[in-house]
């Protein structure tokens, strides 16, 4: 029955369907519902694992055992997994591998833009790329194949438009090829003459591909007026067809990687001109430059961003459709931190010190906005704790005495773990503050090792952050509550003043962890407010000043009592304390 | 030809479920649907847009400016921030309700003000309502979203049995007399 479907729940679906078994996976916007949603399938093992690197060997070792598995990440989490990537891609697999991999043009949700047909070219792994949730559908079953037909890892790339994006899908039935059976095969263990072996394989099947490429469907013509022809994948093909209307004639490519030669130049040879479109880095275009053709691409459209069908336009020289406007400056709604959430009495504290923060990926980068303005940098998964070691050692003391990494709990057991054993093993007096809210934040609340719960909400292994950061030798340990500004305050200064490595671990659930029980929300007692603003520095959404007096939203506040002390006049005393 | 309908609004408002609501009676009409959202980052109380698009076959999965047939928003400055997306003879469907930004709440920024009026001298066709105020007579705040919904179906020829089973699917059963009272205030206002 036809539906609208999700692209990420198509993706899951389509991974349904082939009989894959098994999907391990680490949060990452726009990838996080491909797991979610192949976990409402009863059929299919889900799991967070602590990282992508983990996710992605975990997956392969799957694969070995003869069933059908893959991996979900966002682009960055790539990078991370780009070490089991490149020898996968030499070793092969026993059954199915597909990695997803979801890029976000135009960064939505990201720190950077990395466009992820790189590492398909860099590590030869074949890439599919759809351009709607029914090619999402239809394309991670097709992974499966050319995964088993070529004995080749295979990427499913998604981007942000394509994988939030919903759109019409006709599901299919689950089919399960039967489990491979596992037999060992020393040429599998990779070094020396194996590798060497490995890696001529991978070149010839590059060539195999290449061939594949010329004649599969995944790759389509699409023969219009010939004056122009545009090559283009994804979206792009999308904003191509807004634009250029049903008539246009376009290579629609949907295996990225490796690109087909004689289509391409057949398809060159039928137009008067060629443009590329393509979002992010010239890939397609540098393929047609290199078989020598004559074609318009990042000369005519950015490099940087995403596309829009008004972008394609401008581009091109087209109109572009009257809009209306009104002259009132509107003022921006960045997103802010939750009301009484538990980050916000460590970022206060880290503002009023002056300390310099090493800050990390997570809800928390939202420290860094106005009125907090406590971060000073932050760079992937884990250099709050490894940047801050080298800050440290090249700032000595008087950096040791001010500066302190910021990291959350899943982001921490993600690659924080490693940077804190640097710090314990050569010894900087670094300060970490772990945020344990005991949840994945940022993704859309993810368990993860420290939460004692599975993906699916069932009990499990449980990591004990203090017993792990003592083990890693850390001897300063100290626990202490967000909402309690002044423990706050007095443990940084003692920790920032010890002649040790420190770690604080900063716990409070979550407060939009479902289930948490809230108290009441504050009532201000606005005869004795005297319009100091104190409480405003804490940047709470629920908080705003009218008239001079403050007004607290009941329908945000959740009783978190921290404005209250922040708060001389007794104004807002009836909450938490 | 393709319409758009572009639903704006602030992170945790609801603005999800008018979407899926939306592109349940679209397809259900027998059209080609995309509907698209930005997930993660804006979910915590910034600025939030979906796109639905229907026609014969819909190719982008976005709206661009001056593209929009409506604008159905949440909150007035939403309204206005989205205004360039709407077509010049376009209808705008908007909730009197007004939440200030954090800019605006430390002091940064000033919200305007009369927007209605500013929105309408620009141009725009506006129908303006204090969805809060229904959403709560129908039995519950968190019900603005289906208010709006009624709201835009004035607007469409479409059975309303179709709306009401898209209710159906969409809502659960417990809450479904109280959704649908809030649709039909909607409709009716």
């Amino acid at each position: 029955m036809r539906q609208l479907m999700l692209g990420n729940a198509a993706v899951a679906r389509g991974m349904y369907e082939a009989g894959c078994a098994i999907i391990s996976s680490y949060p990452g916007t726009p990838s996080t519902e491909i797991t979610e949603e192949a976990a409402k399938y009863s059929e299919i093992y889900c799991e967070w694992a602590p990282n992508e690197k983990v996710a992605l060997e975990v997956a392969h070792g799957a694969t070995l055992a003869g069933r059908r598995a893959g991996c979900a990440m966002k682009h960055v989490g790539l990078n991370v997994a780009a070490d089991p990537l490149f020898t996968i891609s030499y070793q092969g697999v026993n059954a199915g591998l597909v990695i997803c991999v979801a890029d976000d043009p135009g960064m939505h949700s990201s720190q950077n833009e990395q466009d992820s047909r790189h590492y398909a070219a860099a590590a030869k792994v074949p890439m599919l790329e759809p351009a709607d949730s029914e090619e999402a559908r239809v394309f991670a079953k097709r992974a499966f194949e050319l995964s088993e037909r070529f004995n080749t890892p295979v990427f499913l790339k998604m981007c942000t438009r394509v994988a939030h994006a919903q759109s019409v899908v006709e599901p299919g039935e689950r089919t399960v090829p039967a489990q491979a059976p596992y037999v060992k095969d020393p040429t599998k263990v990779m070094m020396t003459v194996n590798s060497r072996n490995a890696h001529a394989r991978v070149e010839r099947r590059t060539l195999e591909l290449i061939e594949y490429a010329e004649t599969c469907d995944l790759n389509r013509v699409e023969m219009g007026d010939t004056k122009l022809g545009i090559i283009t994948s994804s979206t792009s093909y999308q904003y191509a067809r807004e634009v250029f209307g049903p008539g246009a004639s376009i290579l629609k490519l949907g295996l990225v990687w490796p690109l087909p030669e004689k289509l391409i130049l057949d398809f060159a040879a039928k137009v008067d001109r060629l443009i590329v479109l393509e979002e992010l880095d010239p890939v397609i275009e540098g393929h047609c430059k290199k078989l020598g053709l004559q074609v318009s691409g990042k000369d005519l459209f950015p490099i940087c961003g995403e596309f829009s069908q008004n972008l394609v336009r401008e581009c091109v020289g087209l109109d572009t459709p009257r809009f209306l406007t009104i002259p009132d400056p509107i003022p921006p709604r960045p997103p802010v931190m939750c009301a009484g959430c538990p980050h916000r009495g460590i970022f206060y504290i880290l503002n009023k010190l002056h300390c310099m923060v090493y800050g990390d990926i997570g809800c928390y980068t939202l420290g860094a906005l106005a009125p907090l303005n406590a971060m000073d940098l932050n760079v992937c998964m884990g250099a709050s704790c490894s940047g801050l070691h080298g800050f440290n050692l090249a700032m000595g003391r008087a950096g040791e005495s001010r500066s302190v990494g910021v990291i959350g709990d899943s982001t921490f057991i993600h690659s924080g773990m490693t940077g804190i054993c640097d710090i314990a093993y050569n010894q900087t007096n670094s300060t970490v503050i772990i945020l344990d809210n005991s949840i994945t934040g940022m993704t859309g609340h993810q368990q993860n090792p420290t939460t004692g719960k599975n993906l699916r909400g069932e009990p499990a292994g449980k990591v004990d952050l203090e017993a792990l950061c003592r083990a890693l030798g850390f001897e300063r340990v100290t626990v202490v509550d967000p909402y309690d500004l002044a423990a706050v305050e007095r443990v940084v200064r003692e920790e920032l003043a010890a002649d040790a490595p420190s770690i604080i671990i900063s716990r409070r659930p979550c407060v939009m962890i479902k289930g948490t029980v809230h108290k009441p929300p504050i009532t201000a007692d606005t005869d004795r407010c005297v319009g100091c603003e104190m409480c405003m520095q804490i940047g709470c959404p629920a908080i705003s000043v009218e008239n001079g007096t403050v007004r607290i939203d009941p329908t945000l506040c959740v009783g978190c009592g921290v404005c209250a002390q922040m708060c001389d006049m007794g104004v807002l005393d009836g909450g938490a304390k | 030809m393709t319409g758009n309908i572009m639903i704006v609004g602030v992170g945790g408002q609801g603005t999800l479920l008018a979407s899926k609501l939306l592109g349940h009676v679209l397809l259900e009409q027998g059209y080609d649907v995309k509907v698209s959202e930005v997930h993660g980052m804006s979910q915590r109380g910034g600025s939030v847009v979906t796109y639905v698009r229907y026609g014969e076959k819909v190719a982008s999965p976005v709206i661009d400016r001056g593209e929009a047939d409506f604008i159905v928003s949440f909150e007035l400055l939403e309204a206005a921030r989205w205004l360039p997306y709407l077509k010049p003879q376009g209808q705008i469907v908007t909730s009197t309700q007004r939440l200030e930004p954090m800019p605006v709440i430390t002091g940064a920024a000033e919200y305007p003000d009369r927007l209605v009026e500013k929105l309408r001298a620009a141009g725009a066709k506006v129908d303006a309502l204090d969805c809060l105020a229904l959403a709560e007579r129908a039995g519950s705040a968190k019900a603005v979203n289906i208010v709006l919904m009624g709201r835009l179906s004035h607007y469409f020829g479409m059975d309303e049995s179709l709306w009401l089973s898209a209710i159906e699917q969409v809502v659960p059963p417990k809450f479904l007399e109280l959704n649908k009272r809030a649709f039909a205030l909607g409709k009716n206002a």
